[in-house]
Order: C-alpha cells, then structure tokens, then sequence
C-alpha cells in the first residue's frame, strides 16, 4: 500500500520532464520494470548457441590490452598546426566515456613542440635556487621516496574556449570541452623534496622547466608546491605516459594544466616569478578595461552534460539518462542541477560516489523525453559555494577577449525529431565577438 | 629578558648556514638528493628575469635580426610580424580596449627580456637553442624595432634590452598570486 504522502517516483520534479535523481535507485521503479521480465520464457527450452565466440575458442592472452575493435572508434580528436604538428592539442572524447577516470591514452594533451622521447637514465631533476642545499635527483633515486596516490582532474586553461565564439560551435563535447580529463596521479610530495633541500626564508615562488623542445617554464608560488602539489611518476597504476610527461609530471591540484609541467627538469627556487611569455603573452586574460588578468591558476567549477550532447541523436521517445562530469579547481563538488527548459526549472542530479576534491564527479538524473523540444543544462555549485555562471554573466564580466578560463553552463537543444546541438539561451553582448571558428586563435 | 633566545642568537653567530645544514630533511624522506657540480647546474641555469638578470654577454642589430627573421620566421609568423599561423608578432591596434584589440609583444608584452629567454629556449621550433646570443639579442632587436621600440640603427645587448620599458608594463592584475 502506498502511503498518501510519499511523492510518486514518476512525478516530474522540473519542467520538461526531469524526473527524481533516486528514481533508478527505488525499489518501485526496479520491481516495475523486472517483472515483464521474469514472467516471459521461463519455460523455454535451452537452444543451442550459435555465436562463435560461445562455439569457438577464444583469443589468447595478450601482454598489454587493447579495446575491443569495436570500440576502436573512441580516439583523441587531434588539432595542430598543419605548419608545425606538434604544437597543438588532443580532445578527450568525453561523449564516449563515463565514470570519473579518464583512460590514460585517452588524457588530452597539449604541447607546444612535439612529445619529448625522454631516456629515463640520463633525466634528472635539479632543485637549485634560494635553497642551502642545491640537490639533484636520479629517476632511481625519486623512485625510492614516499609516494601518495590521488584522483584529480586536470584542466587546459584554454578548454572551452569556442564559448566566447559568436555563433555556437557545433563540435561533439570532447572536441569543444574535452581538454579536461580525470585521471589518479602518484607521486612524491614535493614539500619532502623541498625540506630535504632545506628552502631559504627569502624564497616565494619556484619556476619549473620542462625537458621539451620547447623548454616550457612556469613560476608557480611556493605555498601551493609545499601545500599539496606531487611529482608523479605514475598515471593510473603504470608510469606516465611520454605524452603525459614520462618520467617526471608536476601535479599541481586544481589550477590549469599549463602548471602540471611536463617531463620535469628544474625547480627554480625565487623569491620573484619570472614572467615568462606563458604567464604574459599567454595564459592571461584581457578585460574590457584593457587590463589583463594574469596568475589565474585555479580553475573554477565547471559541468557539463556528456550525454546526450551536441551531435547526438534520440532515436525513440522515452526514458533517458543524463549523465555528465563537473569538477572545481576549489575542492569538492557539492550539488549539480539540471534543467530541461533552458534554465527555468531545475532539478538536482543524483552525484555518484566518490565525490572528491578537484577531481570528476560523475552526476545523472532520470528524464522522460516525450518527443519534445527541450534544452538541456547542468550547473556546478562547489564546497565553496562558488556557482557555475551563464555565459552572459560571463561574458557581462569578462569581455569578449579572455580566451581562457571559459567555465559557462553549457545548453544542449533537443529538437522534436531527437536531434542534439549546441545553442546559446541567453542574450549576451556579441559586438566585437570573434568568428565562429572554434579554432581562430593564432597557434601559440 | 630570558636567557634561551639569547643563546639562539649566539649558536647561530657561530654556526650560520652549517646550522641549517645540519637541519634533519623531512621525516619520511630517505635523503637521495646529491649535490650537482657547477657544470650540472649551469645546464639548468638558463632563466631570463625581467629586470635583465640572466641576460649573457652579446649585441645584437636590427638588420642582422631582420635577416634571421626572413630566414627562419617568417614562414610561421609572417611579414613584419603579422599574417601567419603562428603567434601574432606586431601591429594592429594598440587599444586593448578595443571591440578588435591586437595582442602581440607591442601590444600586450610586459617586459622586453623575456622575449630573450622565450626565443633562445623555443624558437625556431625545429632547432630550439640553435641561435647564438648574437642571433637572439638581434632577432629581439628587430622585434622591438617592428613595434617601434627600438631603433634601427640601435645595438642590442644586456643592459639595452633591460632598459627598454614596454608601454603595457602595467596592464597586468594578479589573481591568485601577487605580481610583484
């Protein structure tokens, strides 16, 4: 007997169809659904299978898995300079995927000259500078330290960037927010490889270099080293990846992934940053009052819904699951909305454990799609109680000409015909926009 | 006023830096860092501030940077600094409050010495460290001198580059850290 004042599971709880975040986890719903079921064929005789893979041997054993062929297609979308390829980007396919972890060769990559082919045996990290002990480290020797594992998303300062574009890009999600990707790092803390350094008082920040041809260097305050930052060595259980910076990777929890530098050579202790040209020229963001924004290290919350997303297509009316990934550079997620009606109304989304600071978290929610039209939003709010803004609150603060740090909520169209694309909802000032060229940015 | 702080100044008289060598590392470290020679730190020892420290002895011209900029440059960067795939150089609209503004080292640079220290350690892309000091101090010559920040007849070397003030010096605010 159902109680009068328990609310039906199939109620809508925002319009257009949003239905509870608890829906897939009642009994009700579970029990509705598995009886059809149960009742039919259970008398059935057992038919032979034909399938070969149930009348043949299977494959043997292999020394590293690869995904199934079938599964082939879900690849990182490369953009380079047609003048100088290895300076560039690759896409996470985020519309593919699902959980919090990113697949190690599937993390998005941003390099400026080409992936460094690094021969561990002759790398080693000098820590120099406003130190009393300058030291240098072997691989091997790095190896013998503590280490910690934690699960944190990494984010381009650069992700996203089509949002400040006039017309809406119609690209899949990856290939329009997909350098971000979650992934578990380990590594040596660096505050231990500091203190054995033993750092002068006078020291404020550190500039780290990278072993690439493009000697990457970024000065970073040294607060933030001895707070919570890790020299990685490993990505998901097996060393990094080369195009992850193989054998040695800052990870710098929760600011932009020009920070994580790659393939590690020098820490610079100063008591100054070094304003080089990633830190100016780069990476800083220019306000409609001519000043620029510079130092903008942490990325702030963010979501989006992964599914369905632009260039998707409902096929038949009826129960949906969307599902998508938020993350803030200030620590945990605390609640993600949703809203069926271009914002009007919103409805909390069921959040999958684990919620874990500065990394994914994996939100759903349960939607009746009728065969309407529907626009489809997600917004982040963080334990800060920072709130993901609209892109005309966005573009109302920053101007058209920021070019990084881009963290609007994003609004996915559902047509009648079950079509999904890209679409802005609410008026923001486009004077003075760039083209709609997801990619009109000069390679830098 | 108590004895112990006295006897702190007194040790430290005595013993100053041995002192803090003498400090334990961090509890769960095993202690592996060695000491690099000069040689091994000299080949980490390559950052240009931008008050010019770090900057190395050489001059550089104008005409010697243009040529090296058709030589090497302007296949990405296009004429005079403008028009190729590659960064933005020069010219355009200095008003960044502009609905068009242009970004470039005129334009949006801070500091001139910098641009030393970018171009010794990235550029060109298919032979990083390939140019002689020379050949940057005269590249970064010519890069001014397109913004009109340096004249043509002018030789550049430490001390003149460390001099040169870019007129976006101040357009900068720091967000999660202080700039200065």
């Amino acid at each position: 007997m159902i109680s009068n004042d328990a609310p039906n599971p199939l109620d809508h709880v925002a319009g257009n169809g949003l239905l509870d975040r608890r829906l897939f986890l009642s009994k009700t719903f579970l029990s509705a659904t598995s009886l059809a079921f149960l009742g039919s064929g259970a008398n059935a005789r057992a038919a032979r299978p034909t399938e070969p893979w149930m009348t043949q041997p299977g494959a043997p054993f292999t020394n590293y898995g690869v995904p199934s062929p079938h599964a082939a297609g879900i690849v990182r979308w490369v953009s380079a300079n047609p003048d100088l390829p290895g300076n560039g980007v690759a896409w996470t396919p985020l519309q593919d995927l699902d959980g919090i972890i990113t697949p190690s060769g599937l993390h998005f990559e941003r390099h400026h000259n080409g992936v460094p082919q690094i021969d561990p045996a002759r790398h080693e990290l000098l820590l120099d500078g406003l130190v009393d002990r300058p030291l240098k480290f072997t691989l091997d020797a790095l190896l013998r330290y503590p280490r910690e594992s934690r699960i944190l998303a990494i984010e381009c300062g650069g992700n996203s960037n089509a949002g400040w574009n006039i017309r809406p890009a119609e690209s899949p999600v990856g290939t329009f927010h997909g350098l971000v990707s979650c992934s578990e790092w380990t590594g040596v803390p660096l505050r231990v490889l500091l203190d054995e350094a033993s750092v002068k008082s006078s020291a404020r920040w550190a500039i780290a270099e990278g072993a690439d041809a493009f000697g990457m260097t970024i000065s970073l305050p040294l607060s933030k080293l001895r707070d919570d930052c890790l020299l990685a060595v490993m990505q998901n259980g097996e060393p990094l990846r080369p195009e992850q910076g193989y054998p040695l990777r800052l990870i710098v929890p929760g600011w932009e992934g020009v920070t994580h530098v790659k393939w590690l050579r020098t820490l610079q202790l100063t008591d100054r940053p070094m304003m080089a040209r990633n830190e100016t020229a780069e990476y800083t963001e220019l306000q409609p009052d001519g000043k620029a924004r510079m130092f903008t290290f942490v990325m702030e919350a963010k979501s989006l819904i992964t599914n369905p997303s632009a260039g998707m297509h409902l096929a038949t009316p009826g129960y949906y699951q969307i599902s998508g990934i938020a993350w803030s550079g200030r620590g945990k997620i605390s609640r993600v909305e949703i809203s069926a009606d271009g914002g009007k109304t919103w409805a909390d989304a069921e959040l999958n454990e684990p919620v874990l600071p500065r990394a994914f978290t994996r939100f759903r929610v349960p939607w009746q799609w009728q065969g309407q039209s529907a626009i489809l939003q997600s917004r982040a709010t963080d334990e800060s109680g920072y709130r993901q803004p609209t892109r005309a609150a966005l573009i109302a603060e920053r101007g058209r000409h920021g070019y990084f740090h881009y963290n609007a909520i994003v609004s996915w169209e559902v047509t009648t015909a079950g079509i999904v694309r890209h679409v802005y909802v609410d008026a923001a000032p486009e004077a003075g926009a760039g083209s709609s060229d997801p990619f009109d940015h000069a390679w830098d | 006023m108590r004895p112990a702080p006295l006897m702190l100044i007194a040790t430290l008289l005595i013993f100053g830096g041995d002192l803090r060598a003498e400090q334990p590392s961090h509890p769960l470290s095993p202690a592996l860092g060695a000491a690099p020679t000069a040689d091994e730190r000299a080949r980490h020892d390559n950052v240009i501030f931008p008050d010019g420290t770090g900057l190395p002895h050489g001059t550089g011209t104008v005409a010697r940077g243009q040529a090296l900029y058709n030589a090497q440059c302007v296949s990405c960067h296009g004429p005079r600094g403008r028009g190729g795939s590659g960064g933005e150089l020069a010219g355009g609209n200095p008003d960044l409050t502009a609905t068009q503004p242009d970004k470039n080292i005129g334009t949006y640079w801070p500091y001139a010495p910098p641009l030393f220290d970018f171009i010794r350690r990235s550029m060109p892309p298919r032979a990083p460290w390939s140019l002689s000091n020379a050949d940057v101090y005269s590249l970064v010559a010519y890069l001014l001198n397109l913004n009109g920040l340096f004249a043509a007849n002018g030789r550049l070397d430490a001390a003149s580059l460390a001099g040169v003030k870019m007129p976006n010096r101040d357009g900068f605010i720091g967000i999660d850290a202080r700039i200065n």
